[in-house]
């Protein structure tokens, strides 16, 4: 899964973390964002990861992977320790949403969040016809699909409100990783979000 | 198979004294130990593998006075393997107060001429660490690439980044806790007694009675055992099933858990020390870095400037992956680098010196980032 897409979620995270800072991703498969924070950014980079194969990829990457699962929270790691905790992709796999958005907010001075969505146009046109959307983002069959949670940005925006989370910076990307500014729900196939408490 | 063939053992004589963190001084010791590898010309290229409770120097290949010998974490050592004897030097060293060959309670004790016996020192973590730095001198070691080891070994890999961070680039910490909890001294206590109130004990100078505490050591050694395995490993190896020709309803051997224990405390209580376990019990009791930092850990591992490697093992009750997480949010609370894998394992405590291929693709991969 490294298509423009995904790199496109890369750059814009990359782009807000200075050099110095740390950075926590959660779920960090290989490595490949932290390694390119690191590089790129000087940032100083943690990464949490459950499967065995990722975490193995992540150690040949030089990544500071420390293996455990996010549905228990992240028990252990202090009160603001990190600069931004990243969940890239990875918050619709999560059964507890709540809790581990507050969990980024309390050991993080804000928390990066970028999820598929699934009112972009492909994917209603999908269920329009019938079917569970297929695409780059949501590249699983309904049966061996890792997603727990399927959510709009209008969705999300609104349990950030319920929960006090404060918007910081939202942007939204089509299929293609391009910058969707209008329309945002229905034109954007991937959203980032800056979160702050 | 061994991967590297047949070792010898070689003797290292320290005639400075080595003053203890107990209060004691070793006037003169020796250190048995066996290396692996070749050390490169940067001599940038050594690691030091630490032994648990009752290991020793022997890490890897095949004695050369007895060839049935293969070394305790053989399957971990030699060309190709996670530590891989073609990249990397290997040094394997038996601990200050040990039995296999370095000066311990049944060496000669200078002042006396007969065996130190009880009166041989209680060692630490720390004084051990002490020892091997001056062996690592005398080797011409100035910086480790990595000190490594498993359970006890690991408290000495990690207390080895605090003692002298300067001389650590890298520690494997595995299966490790950064101090015993109180159930973990209390099965160490009652292994003690087992052997402190043998009548052959002799309050630790039963060599001059000509006898050991063979019944306390056994003892000692199958409580111990109990604790490196997990319940499941146990009923899937041993059930409740009964040797043939048992259920007697009397007390001799009828589960085959029974027999397995009775035989491990047999053959270890025909080796080992009964004076060396004690220490080497203790110094698992007393290894706390933290105690000096007002119980925070990371103080403590603030000074280490190694990279860390940390591997826990999802059954292992002894030190179960929580403890080594302790020591993972420890470095991560400091911003020093540490890399956790949770490993899967039905082995327990006992997993470390397994050969799984996931648990040493992990050791594999991480050394192979070492740059020599």
């Amino acid at each position: 899964m490294t298509g423009a897409f995904e790199r496109a979620d890369f750059d814009l995270i990359a782009g807000w973390v200075q050099p110095g800072e740390r950075v926590l991703d959660l779920g960090c498969g290989d490595g490949a964002l932290l390694r390119r924070l690191i590089d790129e950014r000087g940032a100083k980079g943690y990464g949490v990861e459950l499967e065995d194969t990722e975490v193995l990829a992540a150690i040949a990457n030089g990544i500071n992977v420390i293996q455990g699962n996010l549905e228990q929270g992240l028990a252990g790691f202090d009160d603001q320790t990190f600069n931004h905790v990243v969940l890239s992709r990875t918050l619709q796999t999560v059964r507890h949403t709540e809790r581990i958005l507050g969990e980024m907010l309390r050991v993080g001075r804000e928390a990066v969040v970028s999820f598929p969505n699934f009112a972009y146009w492909k994917n209603r046109m999908a269920v329009m016809s019938g079917r569970m959307p297929v695409s780059e983002d949501l590249p699983y069959e309904w049966f061996d699909t890792p997603n727990l949670r399927f959510f709009t940005i209008l969705d999300f925006e609104s349990l950030c409100q319920k929960m006090g989370l404060v918007i910081r910076e939202r942007q939204v990307l089509d299929d293609a990783g391009r910058a969707v500014t209008e329309e945002q729900n229905f034109l954007g196939s991937l959203a980032v979000y800056r979160l702050g408490r | 198979m061994s991967g590297i063939g047949t070792v010898s053992a070689q003797l290292a004589h320290f005639s400075e004294p080595l003053r203890l963190k107990g209060g004691g001084v070793l006037p003169a010791y020796d250190l048995v130990y066996e290396t692996y590898g070749r050390l490169n010309a940067a001599k940038s290229n050594a690691i030091l593998v630490c032994h648990a409770l009752s290991g020793h120097h022997h890490v890897a290949g095949q004695s050369a006075e007895n060839p049935g010998n293969v070394g305790w974490w053989d399957n971990i050592v030699g060309p190709g393997r996670p530590l891989d004897t073609d990249r990397f030097f290997i040094v394997g060293v038996n601990n200050l107060g040990g039995c296999h060959g370095s000066t311990g309670p049944a060496s000669t004790n200078p002042a006396t001429g007969k065996p130190w016996g009880a009166d041989f020192p209680v060692v630490t973590v720390e004084d051990w660490v002490d020892a091997q730095a001056r062996l690592a001198d005398y080797l011409g070691i100035e910086a480790w690439a990595a000190t490594m080891g498993g359970s006890l070994g690991g408290m000495q890999a990690m207390q080895w980044t605090l003692s002298y961070p300067e001389r650590v680039r890298h520690a494997l910490v595995i299966a490790a806790t950064p101090k015993l909890s109180a159930e973990n001294i209390a099965f160490n206590d009652v292994a003690r007694q087992a052997i402190l109130t043998d009548p052959d004990f002799h309050g630790g100078h039963f060599y001059e009675h000509g006898v050991r505490p063979l019944r306390g050591l056994r003892l000692a050694r199958m409580l111990g055992h109990i604790t490196y395995l997990s319940d499941d490993q146990m009923a899937e190896k041993f059930g409740r099933r009964i040797k043939s020709g048992a259920g007697s309803y009397g007390f001799d051997v009828e589960f085959e858990i029974e027999s397995y224990l009775r035989y491990q405390g047999d053959k270890f209580a025909g080796i080992f020390d009964a004076n060396t376990y004690l220490r080497m019990t203790k110094a698992l009791d007393y290894f706390d870095p933290a105690l000096d930092y007002g119980d925070d850990l990371a103080k403590a591992l603030a000074r280490a400037r190694a990279g860390f490697l940390v591997i826990g093992f999802s059954t292992d009750w002894r030190f179960s992956p929580e403890r080594s997480r302790e020591i993972v949010h420890a470095l991560v609370h400091n911003g020093q680098d540490v890399a956790y894998a949770e490993i899967e394992s039905v082995h327990g405590h006992d997993s470390f010196l397994m050969d799984d291929p996931h648990y040493h693709a992990v050791v594999a991969t991480y050394l192979k980032r070492i740059t020599l």
